[in-house]
């Protein structure tokens, strides 16, 4: 039984993005906190803290959750996987960024991190989805610059495609 | 927006969790899958001296069909269940109730034990549970119990656990062949319900109807639904009866009018 | 005309999909750094009797409390635009005035220390009376937020332009209708974040900001810090989470920060959570309009009258009032009206402080406007687009200046209006209307026809001073942009500009202007868009706002662009040894027109400044930087009779739209929407339409879902994002977009502004639809469930179908 008292700082492995890590926290240290000050994986962004924006969202032992609403303690031994892990060790960029890009389906940037790995983990699930199912998985998810409807276009082609994500990477 | 400060524990065991239960009591609030404790605890609107993280034990993280019945654990999250193999022949409603809640992201860890335990009056697992006649199992180190869905959702945000008590699964008999609909009114795609209505008709007919929404939890009743005006008589006279309550969102006239409506659009839809 | 965007990549995008975007609050921060947090004011109106910080203090890791009282020792009030004896610092001063109101600052080793030891700091609180309703804000009787004001109004001047008595005189009606624009903003995803350091040898300011601009409020920060400008060092972040307007107002938290970091000794930074953003950010300000037309019985417009009051919350914050003036040249919006009367009221309320927001002004007067044509056509019994199509300016008109002043560059309205109609669009709408009719269902059809202005006239906010009090102030117009054109020994170009980036890819346009001037691809230039005060060329309009892209710094890009590549040709025609007239930069090449083989590498000619200046032709200055400033003529101040040309283009936008409303859940459903814009030349067709449809979203959103709601005892009720309503993918309808090109004559790119339009438009098209699927004229917005079904309950049609 693991058990950390308040004020007592933990040690805190897991492996992110394929490399195992390790840093200390506090129990009450938000996981989203946790990776961007404390592991320096900045690509995941904070909106709301309280799971509505979907910003955060990461991928924990290959599963879309939002980082806000878990503890970093609670990653203690998983698998965890941000926006830095899709792209090519060269840069290139995934088929999901790819179609991205080529459909303007950003502006700012900022809740696109969360999108992304929400649909890592759905299209490897469901890897040819119809739009009705992408839309449902998309609402999880808060965009003000774009109106969403190029996001919508860019995960169709990816759909469509044969290049749905792999669930490991 | 940060929480306050707690002890963590994470008990290995059922057993383990429930000694921490007895010592803690009320201090210690249960961590399944967080998506409506975490929000909460951001927003420093409880209070946690414990948090219990159940989430990994092993022996809660079960479905089992047995005997008719669906008995779901409770660290099983509602994307886990939504994917049961057996789901919408056995279950139909639940197959058609799940995907409304909350959405795929937050479905990814919240738990269906965790979202019954919240006891949100407007949201759709209290209702499948009523609507199933389901129980809770509730087990603490004196005992465990089971109590019926009518008894444990007491009114909102409120319901039969004890300090000491951990909800360990709860039961859904299992129904094959029934005709169900459910549907609900919400602002947004994935938010909590304004309303939500839900209805099954077994083999001889007979229509169960439910809303969540609009008290202070969800209620179901019996509606003969022979023909489209009696069903619409006995709707309008419940809507009176439970009247319904004001939010931003929706007054109780427009609650219990939008009650009438959906509830004989889904009687209908299981009726013929 | 259908949209036939072709596929950009955009320089931004390979970044920001990887996670590695430079957010404010992903840049490394200084060794030693405190995080603060801000505790508000949990009361609508309350004088402050005490605050108790010794418990917090005692906490570990707590390093200061500020409070009012240390703000005013340490700092002035803030500038304002309208003289009033009103005070504003960055925390409160012995009154709060609206839920949320910064009250202290705590500052401690850690964000989760900061918000325990905020639990600690006790706060006496001894309520006032609160107004929240800007009507009643009004009244004599009415509780005063400012006493030393003496009022709520804090700001009233009425404007004449034409002969308005008499057109109302001689109109065979008058119709008259009283719209209310709500309270909201368009919550980046991205809140704000300061990081403030202070160096006590220098008594300067080093802070880095996600701020916005206009850089007009570097002056009062740094004035407000009582500092000389430059010892204000502010610097914005290569990338920023949106803003939409919003981003101007971290400006008080800037300062407050520079406060902590002057106090603590210690770089401090602040990164505002959701709960603050929604109850305290910003908003954009609510405004009630009575609107009166003077119409003939064919519904031809002969004046108008309005009475604009809009609630500016608990302060009047620069540069406030904008709303009410940015669009004041164009009060007339697209209709050739030549009789106006205006009367603009400013005033202030128990709420969060209003300031700039996408649209800024021109969603008020639209919604006010648009369903007063409406409201004509109903009620002479006319076709809602005949009254508008009667009204609209002509194009022979152009270049077309408006009663109030604005000189509309360039358009043809009537043939945007037909194509947008045609090609069966509007007969379309009309059978699914008469069909849904037919089987009992409420559908309705609206219009919105608007002027949509782009840059503003620096001038444009003295209007609500007197003539003669603009001349006692000095006069203002105009509105300066500027960028800078560099090439480095390799030929490797780089551009830099005065706007601050929020994703409306500004980069990847300059790229494109830059590199079509030196005849080079968009690849082969570098765009760098963080600001930095100290360093980069900047004036006050700089900054992204008010739609100055296209038709500012864009063109300042281009103008730097084109003197860099003179100067090229310069240089090259000595190594060519042909005449600079004969030189031409094409395919990374700079050579002879008249014989192409006669060609140097781009790199080459660019190499010569940097290593061999003495071969430069004479009288040449040496460095291969350029920087280009340009304010057009046109943004004069304001005349002697308050006419004023408030901005330097105006694009046209016509919108269509079919709504149902479900008679089950009430909400009304967008069916099909048609939106026509001419935005002049547009610069990239893939970028134009992404800033339509967010815009289009944001539209929808202040039609049907996002409202800030206070209860009338001023209690805030949206404080959460489940509770204040962000549309999803799920909310959004389609919108079909079209475009129709009069480039504008004022600007050397022919480009205007696009990306406010809908905001400006959709929510009166919107509402439009509504009352005619409803036959109702009192259509409030956001129109939600509760609010459609409030209307049917009193036209005694909601419940029993």
């Amino acid at each position: 039984m693991r058990a950390v008292k308040r004020d007592q700082k933990t040690r805190i492995a897991l492996t992110l993005n394929g490399r195992k890590l390790a840093a200390e926290a506090e129990p009450r240290l938000l996981l989203s906190d946790f990776l961007r000050h404390g592991l320096g994986a900045t690509g995941t962004h904070v909106g709301c803290e309280h799971g509505v924006c979907g910003a955060c969202t990461v991928l924990v032992d290959g599963v879309a959750v939002r980082s806000c609403l878990t503890l970093a303690v609670q990653a203690e031994g998983r698998e965890v996987r941000t926006v830095e892990s899709l792209a090519a060790p060269d840069g290139a960029l995934n088929p999901l960024q790819a179609a991205f890009r080529d459909h303007h389906a950003l502006q700012c940037g900022f809740c696109t991190p969360g999108i992304l790995m929400s649909f890592t983990d759905f299209l490897a699930r469901t890897p040819h989805p119809s739009e009705a199912q992408i839309r449902e998985v998309l609402s999880g998810h808060l965009c003000r610059c774009t109106g969403y409807a190029n996001i919508v276009e860019a995960i169709k082609e990816v759909a469509s495609s044969s290049h749905a994500p792999r669930s490991e990477g | 927006m940060k929480p306050r400060p707690f002890d963590y524990v994470q008990p290995d065991t059922v057993d383990e969790a429930l000694a921490l239960l007895a010592e803690h009591g009320d201090e210690a609030r249960i961590l399944a899958g967080g998506q409506s404790l975490i929000p909460m605890l951001n927003l420093r609107l409880i209070e946690a001296a414990v948090l219990i993280d159940i989430s990994r034990i092993a022996e809660l993280d079960t479905i089992r069909s047995d005997g008719g019945v669906l008995e779901v654990g409770a660290a099983v999250t509602q994307n886990k269940l939504l994917a049961w193999p057996n789901l919408a022949r056995e279950s139909a409603l639940l197959a058609a109730g799940l995907p409304l809640v909350g959405h795929f992201q937050t479905r990814n860890k919240g738990t269906v034990c965790g979202s019954i335990a919240h006891a949100d009056p407007s949201s759709e697992l209290p209702l499948l549970l009523a609507m199933y006649a389901g129980e809770v199992v509730l087990r603490a180190q004196r005992g465990t119990r089971a109590v019926p869905a009518k008894d444990f959702h007491k009114d909102m945000l409120t319901t039969a656990r004890e300090p000491d008590e951990l909800i360990v699964a709860v039961r859904f008999p299992e129904r094959p062949r029934e005709r169900v609909a459910f549907r609900e009114i919400a602002r947004r795609h994935g938010d909590f319900a304004i309303i939500a209505v839900a209805a099954a008709a077994g083999a001889n007919g007979a229509v169960t109807l439910g809303v969540g929404g609009m008290a202070g939890r969800p209620v179901t009743r019996a509606v003969a639904a022979h023909d489209a005006a009696s069903a619409a008589d006995a709707i309008g006279q419940w809507a009176e009866e439970i009247k319904g309550y004001d939010d931003l969102h929706a007054s109780a006239a427009m609650r219990r009018d939008m009650f009438r409506k959906l509830a004989a659009n889904v009687v209908a839809e299981v009726a013929q | 005309m259908v949209s036939q965007a072709t596929k950009t990549q955009r320089k931004e995008d390979a970044s920001l999909l990887s996670g590695r975007g430079r957010y404010a609050d992903d840049l490394p921060v200084p060794v030693g750094t405190l995080y603060a947090h801000v505790i508000r004011s949990p009361h609508a109106h309350a004088g402050i009797v005490r605050i108790d910080a010794r418990r917090a203090l005692a906490h570990d890791g707590v390093w200061t409390v500020l409070t009012g009282e240390d703000v005013r020792k340490l700092s002035d009030p803030f500038l304002a635009a309208v003289k009033t004896p009103v005070q504003q610092w960055s925390l409160a001063v012995e009154r709060v005035r609206y839920v949320g109101e910064p009250v202290a600052l705590v500052v401690a080793e850690s964000r989760y220390v900061a918000e325990d030891a905020a639990e600690l700091v006790e706060i006496e609180y001894a309520p006032l009376p609160a107004v929240i309703d800007p009507v009643a804000a009004c009244a004599k009787s009415a509780p005063l937020l400012h006493p030393q004001a003496g009022t709520n109004e804090v700001s009233l001047r009425e404007f004449r332009y034409g002969d308005t008595n008499a057109a109302f005189s001689r109109a065979d009606r008058r119709i008259a209708m009283t719209t209310t624009f709500p309270r909201l903003s368009f919550t980046p995803i991205e809140c704000y974040v300061v990081v403030a350091q202070h160096n006590a040898a220098e008594n300067s300011y080093d802070v880095t900001a996600n701020f916005q601009g206009p850089f007009s409020m570097h002056p009062v920060m740094a004035r407000a810090l009582r500092v000389p400008g430059p010892k204000l060092r502010l610097r914005i972040p290569p990338d920023s989470g949106g803003s939409f307007g919003i981003k101007l107002s971290v400006f008080p938290y800037i300062v407050l920060m520079a406060l902590a970091a002057k106090i603590t000794g210690r770089p401090v930074k602040w990164v505002e959570d959701r709960i603050e953003h929604l109850v305290a950010a910003s908003s954009g300000p609510n405004r009630v309009t009575q609107i009166e037309a003077a119409v003939t019985n064919d519904g031809r417009v002969l004046a108008l009258r309005l009475d604009q009051l809009e609630d500016y919350g608990a302060f009047l914050r620069a540069p406030m009032p904008g709303p009410l003036y940015r669009m004041q040249g164009a009060v007339t919006g697209a209709y050739d009206i030549a009789n106006v009367d205006v009367i603009n009221r400013a005033v202030l309320t128990n709420k969060m402080p209003a300031s700039l927001i996408r649209g800024f002004g021109g969603p008020q007067l639209y919604l006010a406007l648009e369903r007063l044509m409406h409201q004509i056509a109903v009620e002479l019994d006319l076709d809602p687009l005949e009254v508008i199509r009667r009204n609209l300016v002509p194009a022979q008109k152009f270049p077309y200046r408006a009663a109030a002043g604005a000189l509309y560059d360039s358009g043809d309205y009537m043939r945007a209006v037909a194509i947008a109609t045609g090609g069966g669009r509007l007969d379309e709408l009309k059978r699914r209307r008469a069909a849904a009719r037919v089987q009992g269902r409420r559908y309705g059809i609206g219009f919105a026809a608007i002027v949509e202005p782009a840059m503003s006239n620096m001038g444009y906010l003295s209007t609500l001073m007197s003539q003669e009090a603009r001349e006692k102030a000095g006069p203002k117009s105009g509105a300066v942009s500027m960028a800078t054109v560099n090439i480095d020994p390799l030929g490797a170009v780089t551009v830099t500009a005065d706007v601050t980036v929020q994703g409306q890819s500004h980069e990847t346009v300059l790229a494109e202007i830059v590199a079509n001037a030196l005849g080079l691809r968009p690849d082969d230039v570098e765009v760098t868009l963080e600001m930095d005060t100290a360093k980069d060329q900047w004036s006050i309009a700089a900054g992204t706002y008010s739609s100055r892209f296209a038709s500012g710094t864009a063109v300042a890009a281009h103008m730097a662009a084109a003197q860099m590549r003179e100067k090229l040709k310069a240089i090259a025609a000595k190594q060519l040894n042909v005449l600079p007239d004969d030189v031409e930069l094409a395919g990374g090449k700079i050579r002879s027109r008249s014989n192409p083989d006669n060609a140097l590498p781009f790199g080459r000619v660019a190499a010569t400044s940097h290593w061999s200046p003495v071969l430069l032709p004479e009288s040449m200055a040496p460095a291969l930087s350029e920087t280009a400033a340009w304010t057009p003529p046109e943004l004069e101040p304001p005349s002697h009779d308050d006419r004023i040309n408030t901005s330097l283009t105006y694009g046209f936008v016509f919108d269509m739209c079919g709504v149902e409303i479900d008679p089950v859940s009430y909400q009304v459903r967008v069916d099909r929407y048609v939106s026509m814009h001419d935005a002049g030349r547009i610069l990239n067709a893939t970028i134009a339409d992404g800033q339509i449809r967010g815009s289009f979203a944001q539209g929808v959103a202040a039609a049907l879902y996002e409202e800030f709601t206070y209860d009338e005892e001023g209690a805030f009720l949206t404080g959460t994002f489940a509770d204040y309503l962000v549309p999803t993918v799920s909310e959004i309808p389609e919108v079909e977009i079209l475009h129709y090109e009069s480039p504008s004559p004022l600007t050397p790119l022919g480009a205007k502004g696009l990306a406010e339009g809908n905001c400006m438009s959709t929510p009166a098209c919107i509402a439009n639809a509504i009352a005619d699927a409803l036959g109702v004229a009192d259509v409030a917005l956001p129109a939600t469930p509760r609010r459609i079904h409030a209307l049917l309950e009193r036209a005694g049609e909601a419940g029993e179908r």
